[in-house]
């Protein structure tokens, strides 16, 4: 077999033609020049997190740190705001994605079920919402009307059901659980909702996974709805911190806590380089803990490929 | 006569047949009635809702106690002066990206599929993928850092190549646009390139294998073999692509605008926030939403008319 594999190689070799080789190198240095591309600013953003503010403010052109320090991490650190913005999207994305996964599932195993009289009708329903929505005004007017402005509730609910996530769910689980595992338990006595937790969920981890991760990058990154539907700034995500702090050019000098210890000039050279630290310090658990999962995303995508 | 009461005899027995089964999987019901509820409350009811864009809203008349108004505020909106401005900057930067950032992630797609050596593909791809998680006000705030006119590194190396430098990126109108789709694709190209990778892997092998024989370059073989076996695939994500026509993100362009370049970063969308939640002018703001959304739908249903027509594939 491996011999096989060898000598067919060995003839591939054989037959690249120029025009195979210009293809091939005009493609390597595509994809060369792609990554570069891609990986550079995000690589400058961690070098100059840790790098003088000097350098950083004249422009260099850093490849690696330059005059390692740590200040713009002390200013991240001593933020109170960041904090308090950290610990509510975490309660937000762990409510939020907790509940989003346990419906989304439930749904999605309800529509991969043949025998369901009206399942068509109900997934057009569905899809509906896929492709036609109110508005924001609208929406913003229903949430509203329920009561839940500067509710906390509001950014744990909304953009838990998606029906994009239900079709994957749905795609999976009938491809993956035959009908004849439910006949066999069917003429065992199991009921549907043991059916559910006890052979279908276990079979539906790598779709359930995927599921959990789309909802809470989701809602880890989301920053419209927490702009519409927040008043109180001690309820703000973490991402409407970060506007705040990243999109002004005065950052930290309002910040009465630094004010005190040093000047106003000192801040504002440190302005910078506490924005590259912030960058990296909002964006870190996600790209780190990323390249693991990996594998799991892609595998999302493609469950929903087959079957839009 | 007897044709009939067969027929209706078996219609009966098939209610019969749907009602037990009803009976029987009740609770799938119960299991979808949570996800539908959120969809009633979130899409249904400010579906129902879009109505205010007919009537002149009142927070203390409600929804349907206001006047009806007609189609007063969808003519204010096309008599507003920046009308043509704004939709004319939606529809450009929709088409802008369309036209560069679709086809770019079917070309990476085709290029990763043909890496041989797999640790350098997987990390091609880790690298590619990774912005995608970026969030947009990371991204935003990246762009202006890095495009600032005093110490943007962007600048130091236009400097550096002996350019004039010190030029205003984010400041100027000319560049928006730019700035908004190139970042777009930075941000998107590896993450959009996943399905059309997924679907090259279904390619059957045995095609190259003979084409090789017969003598096809590898660009022949991506053109006559890989580009026809994802075409279903490219197809429904083109038609996908139409529906959002005036559906520009504007979670960025609104955290890239600034004065100096609302000129060109003005779409609808960003247009509907600040009329509707900032003016609070309700009814006027649902109409453009509105607007923008039948013709999005509209657009989707053209599309995929067409497709079914050429292709017999479908969205539903």
């Amino acid at each position: 077999m491996k011999e096989n594999r060898q000598k067919k190689r060995g003839f591939h070799r054989k037959k690249q033609s120029w025009d195979d080789m210009l293809y091939s190198t005009i493609c390597g240095v595509f994809l060369i020049g792609l990554v570069i591309i891609v990986f550079y600013p995000l690589w400058f953003v961690l070098v100059a997190s840790v790098s003088n503010p000097l350098y950083v403010n004249r422009g260099d052109f850093l490849l690696f740190p330059k005059g390692f320090n740590m200040l713009g991490y002390e200013k991240v650190f001593h933020t109170k705001k960041i904090w308090s913005g950290y610990a509510n999207t975490l309660l937000y994305t762990v409510c939020g994605t907790a509940l989003g996964t346990v419906v989304t599932v439930m749904a999605g195993y309800a529509f991969s079920r043949k025998d369901l009289p009206g399942r068509g009708l109900l997934m057009k329903a569905f899809i509906f919402t896929m492709y036609f929505s109110g508005g924001m005004i609208p929406l913003y007017m229903t949430v509203k009307n329920l009561g839940l402005i500067n509710n906390r509730l509001v950014l744990i609910v909304m953009g838990v059901v998606s029906t994009y996530n239900i079709i994957v769910v749905r795609s999976f689980m009938e491809s993956n659980i035959p009908d004849e595992l439910l006949d066999a338990a069917t003429i065992d006595g199991c009921g549907n909702g043991r059916f559910f937790t006890r052979i279908v969920v276990p079979l539906s981890r790598a779709v359930v996974s995927v599921i959990v991760l789309y909802i809470a990058v989701e809602h880890w990154n989301s920053y419209f709805p927490a702009m519409l539907y927040m008043t109180d700034e001690k309820k703000y995500p973490l991402q409407l911190v970060l506007r705040e702090i990243l999109m002004s050019s005065q950052t930290a000098i309002n910040n009465a806590e630094f004010l005190d210890a040093q000047s106003a000039a000192e801040m504002q050279n440190v302005a910078q380089v506490m924005k590259y630290a912030l960058i990296v310090v909002s964006t870190a658990p996600i790209i780190c803990v990323y390249p693991f999962i990996q594998k799991y995303f892609t595998k999302g995508v493609m469950i929903g490929s087959v079957k839009g | 006569m007897n044709k009939i009461t067969k027929t209706s005899a078996q219609k009966e027995a098939q209610r019969k047949k749907t009602l037990r089964l009803m009976k029987k999987n009740w609770l799938l019901y119960a299991f979808i009635a949570p996800a539908f509820l959120y969809l009633i409350l979130f899409h249904y009811v400010p579906i129902y809702g879009v109505q205010i864009a007919f009537r002149n809203y009142t927070f203390a008349k409600g929804i349907t106690g206001s006047p009806w108004v007609g189609l007063k505020w969808f003519e204010r909106f096309f008599s507003v002066p920046r009308f043509w401005n704004i939709v004319g900057n939606t529809l450009k930067i929709s088409l802008y990206d369309i036209i560069v950032g679709f086809p770019l992630p079917i070309i990476l797609a085709v290029i990763l599929n043909q890496v041989k050596n797999a640790r350098w593909k997987k990390f091609a791809q880790t690298i590619t993928y990774m912005p995608h998680f970026i969030t947009v006000v990371v991204l935003v705030s990246m762009m202006q850092l890095f495009f600032s006119p005093g110490n943007g590194i962007v600048n130091t190396v236009i400097q550096a190549l002996g350019g004039e430098g010190g030029i205003y990126f984010m400041g100027r109108e000319k560049y928006f646009i730019h700035m908004f789709v190139w970042s777009g694709i930075w941000k998107n190209m590896g993450w959009g390139s996943i399905i059309y990778l997924a679907a090259l892997s279904g390619v059957d092998p045995s095609l190259h294998e003979s084409a090789m024989i017969d003598g096809a370059n590898q660009l022949k073989r991506v053109w006559y073999i890989d580009l026809p076996s994802i075409a279903p695939t490219i197809t429904i994500m083109l038609v996908l692509r139409c529906g959002s026509i005036l559906g520009v993100g504007y979670e960025k362009a609104f955290l890239m605008q600034n004065d100096l370049n609302i000129v060109s970063s003005e779409i609808i969308s960003t247009y509907v926030y600040k009329q509707g939640i900032i003016s609070q002018q309700y009814g006027y703001s649902a109409a453009i939403g509105l607007f923008n959304n039948v013709i999005n739908f509209t657009v989707l249903l053209l599309a995929n008319k067409v497709t079914q027509k050429l292709k017999g594939s479908t969205l539903w």
